[in-house]
Order: C-alpha cells, then structure tokens, then sequence
C-alpha cells in the first residue's frame, strides 16, 4: 500500500540538494546582471526592491513573517491530519477538510445548545470518535484490498456527506467561535521591535503554542509505543501486520480518530481567527502544496512544508503581489510546490519511492 | 541442545510429541472459478517440523494462507488446539499462537531490526491507549520487559550489529532472519514458513537450516514449512506432505515420501 506511484527522479546531479542549490545561486546571479542591466525598471521592481523594502523596513517585514508563520502552523495542522491518514492506511483523506469544519461545528452548535464549553469539547471528541468508527465499519472495512484510488473516491463521499449532515443538523450560517469560554486568549501585543510595532494576536501565539505540543506529543506516541509502532507498522505491509496480530480494524479506527482530534483542535484555531463555517473546508485543500513540499508522509514534513507555505504566500503576497494587482496569495502555494515537484518529488522529508523492476 | 524445552520468558513447555495441534481436514479453496486447493487433510503434530512441498502453484502458500486466516476455505475445517474453527481473523490467529513468515519477505521497511521484532510482541503487550499514550508507568515497565526478550531473540539470531538499521536497507537473506525473529518475538506454539531459504547462497540456507532446527529444538515449537530446496526438506522435516493441483498425492516421513511413484512423477514429470 506504501508504493504510490513510480515517480522516475531527475538524474542531471545525483545530490538533489546540491542541485537545487547551484541552480538557485545561478537564478539569483543572472537576477542581479539582468537588474543592473534593465533599462524599464521592471526586473528592478520584481528582483530588487521588494528586498529593498524589506531591509528598510524590518518591522513590516517581522510582521509579515509572522503572519505567515501563524497561518503555516494551521496549514501544518491540516496536514498533520492528512499525514496521519496517509501514512496508516495509504488513503489520501480528502475529507480532512471537512473534518476540521465538522469538528468546530459541533463544539459550537453543542455550546448553542446550552452545554458548557468543556464539557462540549468532551462531547466533541467523543462525535469524532463515533465519526471514526462509522467511517472504519461502513467505508474502510468493505472496501478493504481495493486499490487506492477507490478509498480515495470514498472519501470524498465522506466529504459530501458530512457538509450535508452537517448542514442538516447545524444550519449554513457561519458561527462564532467559542473563544473566551474555552479561556483562549483575545487581543494582541504590540512589541517594540526593529524601529516599529509589531502587532502578536494572543491566539495566534496560543496556536502556535498548542500546536507544537500536539505535534511533539504526536511524534513520541509514534516512536516510542506499541500502538505507535503498530500504526507505522499497518503503514508499511498490512499482510505483515496482519500476521503480528495487530487488527487493521482497531488500527483504522484509532487513526481516524486521531485525525479527528487534531481536526478539532484545528477547527478551534481556525475558527477562533475567522468564522466557523463551510468556507473553511476550501483552506484545507493548502494542505495538498504543503503535503507535495514536505512529503505525504512525514510528520516533520507537514510542519516544515506549512511553516515554508504559510510564510512565502504571505511575503509574495506583500511584497511581489502589488506588482501584479494582488491576491497572488490564493495560487501562489500551488505555483511554489509545482516547483518543488520538478526537483523532489518525493517532498523534502517524504519516503523516496524506489521502484524495484 | 538444552535439556528441557523452554519458550522465550524462561518458562518451560511442555513437548509432548505426537498429540495433534493442527488438523486439516477436507479443505477447499477456490477463487472464482479457480480451485486452488481441493478436499485437502492433514494434520501437525506438537513438535514436529512438517514440510509442505509440491510443484509452484500446487496451492501450498494457499494453504498456509488458510492456516493463518488469510484465506477462508469454502469446505471443510480445521481444527487448532482442539479448537474447530469457522472464518478466524489473521490477528485472531496470530492470538492463538499461530506465527508465520512470507514468501517475500514482508517486512516494515522503514523500521530498524528492532522495532520490526519489537512489533513481534504486540499481543503479548497489554497497556491500554492511555498509558501509552502518556509513556509513563506500567507502560514503560512493560516496554522495558519485552525489549528484553527481544534483545535475546537477536542474540539467537545473530543479528546484533543490524539493531538500529532500517530493515529494507538489509541484503536479502537477513532481511528472511529479521522476519524469523518478528515471528519468534509472538512466542508462537505453530510456526509457518514459507520458503524460508528460497533467494539465499549456500551459507545462509546452512544459517537458516540451523536457526530453524534450534528453534525446534530449544522452544519446542512446531514448525510447519514450504520448502524447494529438497536436500534442506529431507534434512529438516519429520514429516514430509506432498501437494500436486490443489490436492495432496503423498503423506508421510521423507524417505516414504521419497519413494513415492506420484511424487516422482509430479516432480520429474510423467512420459505421455
């Protein structure tokens, strides 16, 4: 299940890093000649002065980094969901999505309800783990031994479901986030750095915070414990773990599980930075150009690729995408990791995948 | 070798040779309109090392594939410890003590040696969800305990100074040595190879021959193996049966086996 697709690597150098690099020195080289040689001023305005600008004005720059950092670590969190799916069953979960939305509906339509706001996260989690188990016992299970692209094709009929459901049962309407009765915290601080302010939104350093420690918490589980070991173990031969006596079944389910928390956790995120609504199933798909940068099945790679994604969509979007006439920032993680496919296609942290013929 | 027969954890087993473990009685399996195994019976004695052997294609991994609950025979049954089965689940059998190995070998690649043992004792680790997921307490005792065993279980193998590597990084025939000690880690009472020497030179086939041979002897499992190699088949198996088509054309110790005009025929072909 763990080969994907034979995917034939560039072979001009054999160090891909040394490749990438030499080439990267030669852009930048024929950059400067081409700038200093530019007559109109228009390679002037591409390569130089958004440099230009963020030299002279580094607080703007702080700020922007760190805009694009807040929203990496979300994009990172959805990938972490994808990653986890797709490294214990080789199912790439196009309703991770979804999940996320699901997930910050029900905390927020059970708090609607009148129930406290942690005893709705108890809840929460608890839907999740029921949405686990239906989705094992209904999906997965029948489909067992299927080719990839069929539990593929499944899951998005989990995706249409669950908007439909979900609509159903909590209306269309965007909702608020239950920020303060969760004790996140609201407002920012304004810190004095480089010669001006930066402005620090409290939740999104209780984001970044809490993210760590999931993904920290996630990456000791894996490594060190049985079930961790079982779930790498149902990633890399099923018929193998079979014969070891670990159940694919119990497997699928604590998978789909822990996909659903960290889509919960998401969801809080999300939703406390925005509104809690459909619109957000539509951010998820970034998560495809962080998986295809950071590999489909590293742990690592999710969190370095969101973090790449996150910050350069923000600086192409403030520097470069003026020149343009702006919005750059809704294509430009696609356009960055079809760059990405031409030199390493198997993402920088993913398995290379090595076809034995 | 040793005295008594002893499993993994130093507790002694008892090795009464001669009682059935495992019976095969009239299984079918097909596949579509494809019969791969036809009213097939036999049965493993506790103890004894039984060889399955017989042309490619004879059905002799589909019936270790029953045997484990890969496959599921449309007739007949088997029984296991006195225990008549209907449709068991592989990590239902695997709970009951039945181990096995691949073909090819099948292991989890990106893993060390280690780890890929230690996945070995899955069943035998019995700390819930939490505490794993915490790490702390009876988890970690129970992480450092069967660590143990599986540091013995490379020792018997020889296969310290490959502990930390990624196992699909391992040549071949240490990659087979690994997977024998995944399904030596479940302490299992039946052990199914399947070819377990099939891809290795003459020093490793010498190697395997001698760890499978010990295996039997010291923890006093009952092996039951698929073998090519007829010198290695002879050698090793008290018991030898011979499958043809999906049926079975001979039973019996090698040296009957041996003699066998069906045998003979199946293997070096019969003038038409």
């Amino acid at each position: 299940m763990s080969e994907v697709a034979t995917r034939p690597a560039p072979n001009l150098l054999s160090n891909g890093w040394i490749k990438t690099g030499l080439i990267l020195i030669g852009v930048v080289l024929a950059a400067i000649v081409g700038a200093q040689l530019d007559s109109s001023g228009t390679l002037h305005k591409v390569l130089i002065d958004p440099f230009q600008q963020m030299v002279s004005a580094p607080d703007l720059l702080v700020q922007t980094v760190w805009e694009g950092l807040v929203s990496g670590v979300l994009y990172a969190l959805i990938a972490l969901g994808f990653v986890l799916i797709f490294k214990a069953s080789g199912v790439f979960n196009f309703a991770q999505g979804i999940m996320v939305v699901f997930a910050a509906l029900t905390l927020v339509g059970l708090h609607e309800k009148g129930v406290p706001a942690f005893l709705a996260v108890i809840l929460t989690l608890g839907v999740m783990f029921l949405l686990a188990l239906t989705i094992e016992r209904v999906v997965l299970r029948p489909l067992v031994n299927q080719p990839d692209i069929i539990l593929f094709m499944a899951t998005f009929g989990i995706t249409y479901f669950l908007i439909g459901f979900g609509e159903a049962v909590f209306g269309g309407n965007p909702k608020q986030m239950i920020t303060s009765e969760l004790y996140l915290p609201k407002g920012a601080i304004d810190a004095k750095i480089l010669g001006g302010f930066v402005s620090f939104q409290k939740i999104d350093i209780a984001a970044a915070i809490i993210a760590s420690i999931m993904i920290a918490a996630l990456a000791v589980f894996f490594q060190y414990t049985r079930i961790g070991r079982a779930l790498r173990a149902v990633a890399d031969s099923h018929k193998a773990a079979l014969s070891v006596g670990i159940s694919l079944n119990q497997i699928w389910v604590i998978v789909w599980f822990t996909a659903g928390i960290v889509a919960l956790i998401t969801g809080i995120m999300w939703g406390a930075r925005s509104d809690v609504s459909f619109a957000l199933e539509i951010v998820a798909l970034k998560a495809l150009p962080v998986l295809i940068l950071g590999g489909f099945t590293s742990i690592p790679g999710a969190i370095v690729g969101g973090l790449i994604i996150g910050i350069g969509e923000k600086l192409g979007e403030f520097y470069w995408g003026p020149l343009i006439g702006g919005g750059i920032e809704s294509w430009l993680a696609y356009f960055i990791a079809l760059g990405f496919l031409l030199f390493r296609p198997q993402g920088l942290f993913g398995d290379k995948i090595i076809e034995r013929i | 070798m040793n005295a008594e027969p002893m499993n993994l954890t130093g507790t002694p087993i008892p090795a009464k040779k001669g009682e059935i473990l495992l019976s095969v009685e009239n299984v079918s399996l097909r596949f579509g309109g494809v019969k791969a195994i036809s009213g097939v019976s036999f049965d493993i004695r506790k103890g004894e090392v039984r060889a399955i052997i017989g042309p490619n294609g004879a059905g002799k991994t589909s019936m270790l594939n029953c045997i484990n609950g890969f496959y599921h025979p449309q007739e007949g049954q088997i029984t296991y410890k006195g225990v008549r089965r209907a449709r068991m689940k592989p990590h239902q059998a695997a709970a009951a003590g039945i181990a096995r190995t691949f073909q090819n070998v099948a292991l989890f690649k990106g893993m060390s040696t280690l780890d890929n043992i230690m996945t070995g004792r899955t069943l035998k680790m019995r700390r819930g969800f939490f505490w794993q997921a915490l790490r702390q307490g009876p988890a970690m005792a129970e992480e450092i305990e069967h660590r143990k065993v599986v540091e013995d279980i490379i020792d018997f193998l020889q296969i310290e100074h490959i502990r930390k590597l990624p196992v699909g990084k391992l040549p071949y025939g240490l990659q087979k040595r690994v997977e024998l000690g995944r399904a030596l880690a479940m302490e299992p009472e039946l052990l199914l190879l399947d070819e377990p020497m099939a891809g290795m030179n003459l020093e490793e086939k010498e190697d395997m021959c001698r760890f499978i041979l010990d295996v039997n002897n010291q923890f006093g499992t009952t092996i039951a193996l698929i073998e090519h190699d007829m010198g290695v088949v002879m050698d090793l198996s008290d018991r030898v049966v011979v499958l043809e088509y999906g049926r079975k054309i001979a039973d019996g110790t090698p040296d009957e086996v041996k003699q066998d005009q069906k045998v003979i025929d199946a293997y070096l072909g019969v003038a038409h």
